[in-house]
């Protein structure tokens, strides 16, 4: 059973945003392994439609930086090929949302392939780009693909919610023998953080313990975490005190941290930015059920964005994703305050 | 200028090669014509399951065109791919194992008919999405580029993608075909242009079905239509053509045009087509036309107008039912091969080769592992 410790702040001062954590990690594994190009969307001469690649043609020059079409479903089989055949490609999608004109070469090729081929053929690839709503691009551009594509075997998911956790994340996801879906948000590539200078990575299927509480266990990955943190906060000072548990990445999913968690807590609210009906939350509490059943006290609960497609007006666009007035309330309902 | 009357044409090229190669061509597609009736029967014994497409009419193809490339440059091709793995070199034995389902297939019984992949021949893969491996194609060879350009290895190389005339009409094609132009790709889309996606004509599910010329132009890349009955034609044509684009590292674009004999796949009553167009298409049947050359020497009508080439007329006929014979014998031992393979045990096999790199708590339901090792690696 996991051990249940408080992630440590990075041992560090330097601070920089999201952006520049996810551009060190890619340009710091290029540097030691040629193998690894970058294709997207404006990714090279653009200098990156939000500026995650920016002075990446400067240094690694477009034979590795690379400008690609927009032809989703193409660029995305390319890099596959290209992964087969023995390279690291790392292809970025302008938004995830793009990625389902793509939806047969990610899933059926990238994710398949090593089973397909009996062992032979596995897919070294990143697919990387930005995930969720929150910035008013309305129903076809706010897609949150967790949940979707966590469905498939053969994939892995990671889903940062800090730079720090961005950029070692990342690193990890460069280096895996698999398929990695990595979602970056939008909303956070601005944020800061703590990133110290020298080499890290942060390993797949561990979670972080954020904050810590008896009375519920918060569970979210990407961008809610930071809600849950808002959340947990507010809490804090009507002495409701929360463990709040950051995934880091979905598939593996660390289940075993949050049995642990609910081993102490006896309560859980899952926060998740996809959709209700089949979603990542959902999966989370079929897996404590099965797990720690008998040490539910209260019957889970989800926060989730509702089950509409996404709006463009901000208020509406606000009411529909999670937020830190829906978590707090949440919360108090699970451990029985009104 | 008209040649004089008796002036002899150049030699064609498939007329300079030693005899033992063309001789080889003959034996791979009488070795695939036979693999395939013999997999029709399988399947209507219910030994082979799932959808399965044989390649019987179409042998020239993969023949023709894989002989005139080096053993490591990657091919892929889509679903009627059995063909194309036994050209390439896969074992009869591993091909039909892989049908029956069983341990000792060329991807252990997890691919089936449609999905066979042999990594030490370089053969990425037989591919179940119509027109799905044409992405891939063109990631292989922008990967054999960058190896040489970026990695400063290996040489230069050119990638085989077979394609239906079904998958012309797929959004990924026209999205590889660009990709392919703009990255200098060395991609040749080999077009296995059979006439029909299953019942449906290609004048009926494809714009300017009689040139396909302009879809090459339309994306700047160098376009040929082969005759595909002729494994020597095919040769002839294809050679000079992948020559130049390894050479060049740039995309290429065949029309092949080829005709299956049988159905679509092992269901197909075949009311699109009448039993006439099947029987013209038979009487120049590829198999017939080499074995004719290897056979006699003067009598084949175009050898009239040419050199007659060392090799025509160089196979005897006891030589010629000699090789009948190994051919139905190695089949026979890959039918027997695959009957008494073990089937995979779904305790060991079914959660291996799921991830490359297997870590706990992927899976809600149990731990993915590494499988047996694939008998072709
Ligand atoms: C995306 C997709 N749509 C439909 C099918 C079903 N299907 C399988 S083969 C086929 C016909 C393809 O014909 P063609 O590309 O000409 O190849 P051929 O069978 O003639 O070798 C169809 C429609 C499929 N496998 N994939
Ligand atoms: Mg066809």
């Amino acid at each position: 059973m996991a051990s249940l410790t408080l992630e440590p702040p990075p041992a560090t001062d330097r601070k920089i945003a999201f952006r520049e954590a996810l551009r060190e990690a890619m340009s710091e594994e290029m540097r030691s392994d040629p193998r690894i190009f970058l294709m997207g969307e404006e990714v090279a001469q653009y200098n990156g439609a939000y500026k995650v690649s920016q002075g990446m043609l400067d240094e690694f020059g477009p034979k590795r930086i690379i400008d690609a079409p927009i032809s989703e479903n193409g660029f995305a089989g390319l890099g596959i090929g290209a992964a087969m055949y023995g390279l690291r490609p790392i292809i970025e999608f302008m938004s995830w949302s793009f990625s389902l004109v793509a939806a047969d070469q990610i899933l059926n090729n990238a994710a398949k392939m090593l089973y397909m081929s009996g062992g032979q053929w596995g897919c070294p690839i990143v697919f990387r780009g930005n995930d969720g709503a929150g910035g008013q691009l309305g129903s076809t551009h706010s897609w949150s693909v967790e949940a979707l594509y966590a469905n498939v075997p053969g994939l892995k998911i990671a889903i940062p919610s800090n730079p720090y956790d961005a950029k070692g994340l990342l690193k990890t996801a460069i280096r895996d023998e698999d398929p990695v879906f990595f979602l970056e948000s939008e909303r956070m590539l601005g944020d800061t953080g703590l990133v110290p200078a020298g080499e890290y990575t942060v390993p797949f299927g561990q979670a972080a313990l954020r904050r810590e509480g008896d009375d519920c266990t918060l569970v979210s990955f990407g961008r809610p975490v930071n809600f849950c943190l808002e959340a947990a906060d507010e809490l804090a000072n009507e002495d409701i005190h929360c463990d709040v548990l950051d995934m880091r990445t979905i598939r593996p999913l660390d289940v075993d941290s949050i049995v642990a968690s609910i081993q102490k807590t006896g309560r859980i609210v899952v926060v998740d930015q996809s959709w209700p009906f089949a979603g990542i939350a959902s999966e989370v509490i079929a897996q404590v059920c099965e797990r720690c059943f008998d040490y539910l006290d209260h019957q889970p609960v989800r926060v989730t964005s509702d089950d509409v497609p996404t709006p463009y007006a901000k208020p509406l666009e606000q009411a529909y994703l999670p937020h830190k007035g829906k978590i707090v309330e949440a919360v108090k309902r699970v451990v029985g305050v009104e | 200028m008209t040649p004089a009357p008796n002036a002899k044409a150049a030699p064609r090229l498939s007329d300079t090669l030693p005899a033992s190669t063309v001789t080889k061509w003959l034996r791979d597609m009488m070795l695939i014509r036979e693999f395939e009736l013999r997999t029709m029967a399988a399947y209507q014994q219910a030994k082979i399951g799932g959808f399965c497409h044989v390649y019987i009419g179409q042998e020239a193809t993969a023949v023709g065109t894989i002989a005139a490339v080096n053993h490591d440059d990657p091919v892929i091709t889509a679903y009627r791919d059995h063909g194309h793995a036994l050209a390439r070199g896969m074992s009869s034995r591993a091909c039909m194992a892989e049908m029956y389902g069983k341990t000792t297939g060329c991807a252990k019984g997890k691919g089936g008919s449609m999905h066979m992949f042999d990594k030490p021949n370089h053969l990425y893969g037989g591919h179940g999405i119509v027109g799905a491996q044409t992405g891939l194609g063109v990631g292989l060879a922008f990967a054999s580029r960058y190896e040489w350009e970026v990695l400063n290895k290996g040489s230069k190389k050119v990638c085989l993608c077979y394609l239906g005339d079904g998958a012309l009409n797929q959004g990924v094609f026209h999205e590889s075909l660009n990709l392919a132009g703009l990255y200098d790709a060395p991609v040749i889309y080999i077009v296995e242009n059979n006439g029909y996606s299953m019942g449906t004509s290609i004048e009926r599910g494809t714009t300017m079905a009689h040139d396909l010329s302009v879809k090459a132009a339309a994306y700047g890349i160098d376009f040929i239509e082969i005759d595909g009955m002729d494994v020597c034609t095919i040769y002839d044509r294809f050679k000079p053509f992948a020559d130049d684009l390894r050479e060049r590292q740039r995309p290429g674009f065949v029309d092949l045009k080829t005709y299956r004999y049988q159905g679509h796949s092992m269901s197909d009553p075949q009311k699109y087509r009448t039993k006439e167009e099947v029987a013209d298409w038979q009487q120049r049947d590829s198999i017939d036309r080499l074995a004719h050359l290897l056979l006699h020497r003067s009598d084949e009508p175009r050898a009239a107008a040419i050199a007659p080439s060392p090799w025509h007329g160089s196979l005897s006929e006891d030589a010629y039912k000699q090789m009948q014979k190994e051919i139905r014998e190695e089949v026979r031992d890959a039918i027997d091969f695959a009957e008494k393979s073990d089937s995979p045990d779904p305790a060991a096999e079914l959660y291996t080769d799921v991830y490359a790199n297997p870590q706990p708590n992927l899976s809600p339901l149990r731990e993915y592992h590494h499988g047996a090792k694939n008998p072709l690696l």
